[in-house]
């Protein structure tokens, strides 16, 4: 049996991808290689045959994994293991279901443990801090939108600032849709009108 | 009305039109449900979704239930298909050094003959011809081998590679393949982005591919046959609407939407209505039923259509066909089928197997309203499957 675990991390985006790496690397005696271009992934991973792959569950690319799980023979298969926050646990229940493709006869769980459950854990907290920068910023985007309608509707009809609002979210509720909606069709067919 | 939500994972696809429909058209709320469609990122995280219950049903590649129960790919979960969602809507294209070549050798990209295409390729390719699949158990896989044995393609070294069907187009123009299958819109979204020309559609090579599955866990199917028969009556309306021809632009609309396909509507009429431009320069094509969805009793789940899977996966894999075939049949759940849809008087015929690619023509066959008319179902080469007993 091998000393050294061989982990491939799939990751397109460097700041991730160091991320992990650090992660990692702190956790002891794993080499890591990291490749960022999915063009030809499963030779580039069958080149390093490793013990894990990570690879986010919502990389699209993962499916290229599928074929070197079905192409090798049992004991080269590498455990590949899929780390995300939002699908909602799958890739544990994958792991606690013993996704047996993903497992190499000989490879202890208690070396795989540690690895997955910071790598897991660092996903998370990079996951999160996109989506909460995201809402951010659709928020203000609709905040925008709904201030340019405002606008448009008090110039129109003549109507105080508070009006307009209240105009616009009795309309959305009327046609139960959302005032950011409602908005945005507002400001769209002003634009094609003007 | 007091509707129970049913989450149910897809591919963004035009074949997943059954489901979206069924959601958008209000089919899901008249049989008491409400599907909350989730798009999945790749097909093995679908395959996931459903087999760990994160979801109750998908929208599967028919190999793919199949495959599970040969003991292929890794884990087990046992799978059903419940319905057919669609036969055929695959394309194969080339990138367009192959197109040239072709064009060059006098090719006229009829988009119908697989036996003539494979002839022109096999003349026009480089020694390795590279293919790119969306997945290792697909309809694509079983078609594209099924017509490279049976064609000049044969004396080719041929690679079959997975690459994420979005990503296909990126991966002809950089060289990673020569030529791919793959479900639409992305084969025309290839064309359009200039990179490649269509060859043929799936149908010419098999008049009656089943492609997509609708699927659910064997446990959920047992424990809660209530939903699973809403289920499968809604798709079934959302089936019979698009069958209307007159449905097929509505359906585009409603497929294109940025929560579903999030392309433009134009793309997926190609599928929809049959109308392809098969290369750069415009060329048109039309093909009749490219994509099925009702008609025929398409979406009975023949379990026939499994043993035909089945075998060529046991041949592949080194396993005893008769087996694999036996294994096989009891995933295509024609007993289900019958059971949740009898009620809505559907036309649903009275044998629940049949030699597969045995219709030159559409033929009337025995059913439970006596009025079903089988499509042609022929193979190019017209060979004839005979599941096992």
């Amino acid at each position: 049996m091998k000393q050294h675990l061989t982990v491939v991390v799939v990751e397109q985006n460097q700041e991730r991808a160091f991320a992990i790496v650090d992660a990692l690397k702190e956790s002891g005696d794993a080499d890591v290689i990291v490749i960022d271009s999915v063009s030809g992934l499963a030779r580039k991973i069958a080149t390093h045959s490793p013990d894990i792959v990570l690879i986010d569950i919502d990389n699209p690319s993962r499916d290229m994994l599928e074929e070197l799980t079905v192409a090798s023979g049992p004991m080269e298969r590498p455990v590949a293991m899929f780390v995300s926050g939002a699908a909602g646990g799958l890739a544990q229940d994958a792991v606690e279901a013993g996704m047996s493709a993903y497992v190499v006869d000989g490879l202890k769980a208690d070396r795989i443990k540690p690895i997955m459950d910071i790598a897991i854990a660092r996903f998370q907290v990079l996951r999160q801090m996109r989506v909460e920068l995201e809402e951010t910023r659709r928020a203000l985007e609709e905040r925008k939108l709904i201030d340019r309608a405002k606008g448009l509707l008090m110039k129109a009809k003549g109507l105080q600032e508070d009006e307009a609002y209240a105009l616009l979210r009795k309309t959305a509720m009327n046609q139960n849709r959302r005032v950011a909606d409602v908005a945005e069709a507002l400001v769209t067919a002003s634009g094609l009108l003007s | 009305m007091r509707t129970v939500t049913l989450p149910v994972a897809y591919m963004p696809l035009v074949d997943a039109a059954p489901l979206i429909v069924a959601r958008e058209m209000g089919f899901d709320h008249t049989e008491g449900i409400s599907l909350d469609l989730k798009p999945a990122p790749s097909w093995s995280a679908l395959r996931d979704m459903l087999a760990f219950g994160h979801v109750d049903a998908a929208h599967l590649l028919s190999p793919i239930p199949v495959a599970m129960a040969l003991g292929l790919g890794g884990f087990a979960t046992p799978l059903s298909a419940v319905s057919v969602l669609s036969l055929n809507g695959n394309v194969i294209g080339v990138g367009t050094k192959l197109a040239g070549r072709l064009a060059d050798h006098g090719y006229s990209f009829d988009f119908s003959d697989a036996q003539a295409a494979g002839a022109a390729l096999a003349r026009s390719s480089d020694e390795v011809l590279v293919f790119g699949v969306p997945f290792t158990f697909s309809m694509h896989v079983e078609l594209l081998r099924y017509w490279i044995a049976r064609t000049e393609l044969a004396s080719k070294q041929v690679e079959i590679r997975t690459v994420p069907p979005p990503l296909m187009a990126r991966a002809l123009a950089s060289g990673e393949i020569d030529a791919f299958c793959v479900g639409e819109p992305w084969g025309s979204f290839a064309v359009d982005d200039n990179v490649a020309a269509l060859l043929l559609p799936g149908k010419a090579i098999w008049t009656c591919a089943p492609e997509k599955v609708l699927a659910v866990r064997n446990d959920w199917a047992e424990t809660e046959p209530e939903l699973l028969g809403g289920l499968m009556r809604s798709v079934w309306r959302a089936g019979r609407w698009l069958s209307n021809q007159e449905s097929r632009t509505t359906a585009s609309e409603m497929l294109s939407r940025k929560a579903y396909l999030n392309v433009s509507p134009e793309l997926v009429d190609r599928a929809l209505l049959g109308e392809f431009t098969v290369s750069a320069n415009g060329e048109q094509r039309h093909v009749d039923g490219f994509v099925e969805f009702f008609e025929g009793a398409a979406t009975f789940p023949w379990r026939s259509q499994a043993k035909w899977i089945a075998h060529q996966l046991a041949i592949r894999n080194g396993l005893d066909t008769t087996t694999a075939e036996r294994q096989a049949a009891s995933v295509f759940r024609s007993d289900l089928y019958r059971r949740e849809l009898h009620l809505l008087g559907v036309e649903i015929p009275g044998a629940s197997e049949k030699l597969e690619g045995a219709l030159p023509e559409a033929k009337a066959v025995a059913s439970t309203n006596g009025s079903l008319i089988l499509p042609r179902n022929a193979f190019f080469d017209r060979s004839i499957f005979e599941p096992a007993g």
